[in-house]
């Protein structure tokens, strides 16, 4: 009964804190450009104005995915605040990632073909990398439940699988769509191609979009907490840090390409996790 | 409805269609996104994407071509929509009113609801004129502003 409540709390809060993540993010990016900035709630106002806003359907199946994108990403933010298996999590997220992909190919337009295109480009650049991590928590804790993270008297991951945590930042990046890597779709350039999946979601469809990647914030700054969980408000200083640094990184860096994305993450992110792997295996003797 | 109401006119996104103008006004309306005058601060975001957009802010006069883009740009526009026409030119045709190609203003196509004359509109008449099509959205939902 207790674990139902923790999830139900978990579904509630968890776009509300999101929201206001994204709130501060618009707020210090216009800081950062020279700008007043919008009101700490304009995403609020925006996400109740496109869900008054009328229905024009382009596509059936592009809602299945649209709901999809936002089940499989609640289910996700669920395994993580119940504790339960960081490897599960990671392939749900998988799941997520390709309901959107499948909502942008499920519409005729070239532009949001593109988007989807470039989307699945992202999903194979972040994928083995959280694989990895997971990996990697399993060399260092002999499990892979989140519980055994969290687990009173454990010892904070970061110290031991800080070249993991350089990569995980990488998929931030990815994650929350921010430059260099916001390629298939970006809080900026509204009329640029990057905006490309989005181009056939509009009103309550869009609210949808938005809602889920508030629980994606929650969701991927709540995996960058678990790497120091002991105490837990460590963690969260630091996802909090690693956040502000992504806003910073947004505005300093120029979009780069598709290409280019993959070859890094998988240059830097790949062997940064094979190498720390292979260090706690090999010169450590493993779990 | 109260906080979808409120919502609506806290968060206008427009977009810009450029008819024929002499790229005056369209200047003038990039000008109100960038840092002096940031009509960010109102909610107000710049959307290159009829699917996306509350407000339609068009330039320049209608001429035989860009009339059909223009009505099909506002079908795609998700009700409820406001078009604002900024310039001389898309109130009335302004000073290509007579050229042989041109119908006139926006009005001739679409239904407008607000006029930013002016040629070209400074930046603060066009964010006052999107302040004004707010005013009359929020009358018309009876939303008191
Ligand atoms: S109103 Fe003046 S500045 Fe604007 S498009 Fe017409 S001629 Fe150009």
């Amino acid at each position: 009964m207790n674990q139902w409540w923790i999830a139900i709390i978990a579904i509630i809060v968890a776009p509300i804190i999101g929201g206001f993540l994204a709130g501060i993010d618009r707020k210090i990016t216009a800081r950062l450009q020279g700008r007043y900035g919008p009101p700490i709630v304009q995403p609020f106002y925006d996400f109740f104005k496109l869900l008054g806003k009328s229905r024009i359907a382009t596509s059936r199946m592009q809602f299945v995915w649209i709901y999809g994108y936002l089940v499989f990403m609640i289910t996700c933010v669920v395994f993580l605040v119940l504790k339960l298996d960081l490897l599960l999590l990671i392939f749900l997220l998988g799941f997520a990632g390709i309901s959107f992909v499948l909502g942008g190919f499920s519409s005729k337009s070239p532009y949001s073909h593109f988007g989807a295109n470039r989307e699945l480009m992202q999903i194979l650049s972040y994928e083995p990398v959280l694989l990895l991590m997971a990996l990697g928590v399993y060399a260092q804790n002999g499990s892979f439940m989140i519980s055994e993270i969290m687990k009173p008297g454990a010892a904070p991951l970061l110290p031991s699988l800080w070249p993991i945590f350089i990569a995980v930042l990488l998929v931030l990046t990815i994650k929350l769509r921010k430059s260099p890597f916001d390629l298939s779709t970006s809080h900026h350039g509204h009329q640029e191609l990057v905006k490309g999946i989005m181009t056939e979601f509009s009103g309550p469809y869009y609210a949808l979009i938005n809602l889920t990647e508030w629980y994606e914030i929650v969701l991927v700054l709540g995996i960058v907490a678990l790497f120091w969980a002991n105490p837990l408000w460590v963690g969260i200083i630091i996802a909090l840090a690693a956040f502000v640094l992504e806003l910073i990184i947004d505005n300093i860096a120029a979009r780069m390409t598709v290409g280019w994305m993959v070859k890094f993450t998988w240059a830097v992110g790949l062997v940064l996790c094979v190498l720390n792997i292979a260090y706690l295996y090999l010169i450590k003797g493993g779990a | 409805m109260g906080i979808i109401n409120t919502s609506r006119i806290k968060s206008p996104w427009i977009m810009h269609f450029d008819n024929s103008s002499c790229n005056g006004c369209d200047i003038e309306v990039l000008a109100c996104l960038t840092p002096l005058y940031d009509v960010e601060r109102f909610g107000i975001v710049n959307m290159g994407n009829p699917k996306h957009a509350d407000v339609l802010v068009v330039t320049g006069p209608v001429n035989r071509r860009t009339a059909r883009v223009l009505k099909n740009l506002y079908a795609q526009i998700p009700d409820p929509k406001m078009v604002i026409a900024v310039g001389t030119c898309a109130c009335s045709g302004g000073v290509f009113h007579n050229c042989y190609n041109i119908l006139g203003g926006v009005d001739k196509v679409i239904p407008v609801d607000v006029y930013v004359p002016g040629c070209a509109a400074k930046p603060e008449a066009i964010i006052d004129g999107v302040v004004l099509a707010l005013q009359k959205l929020s009358k018309a939902l009876g939303v008191a502003k």
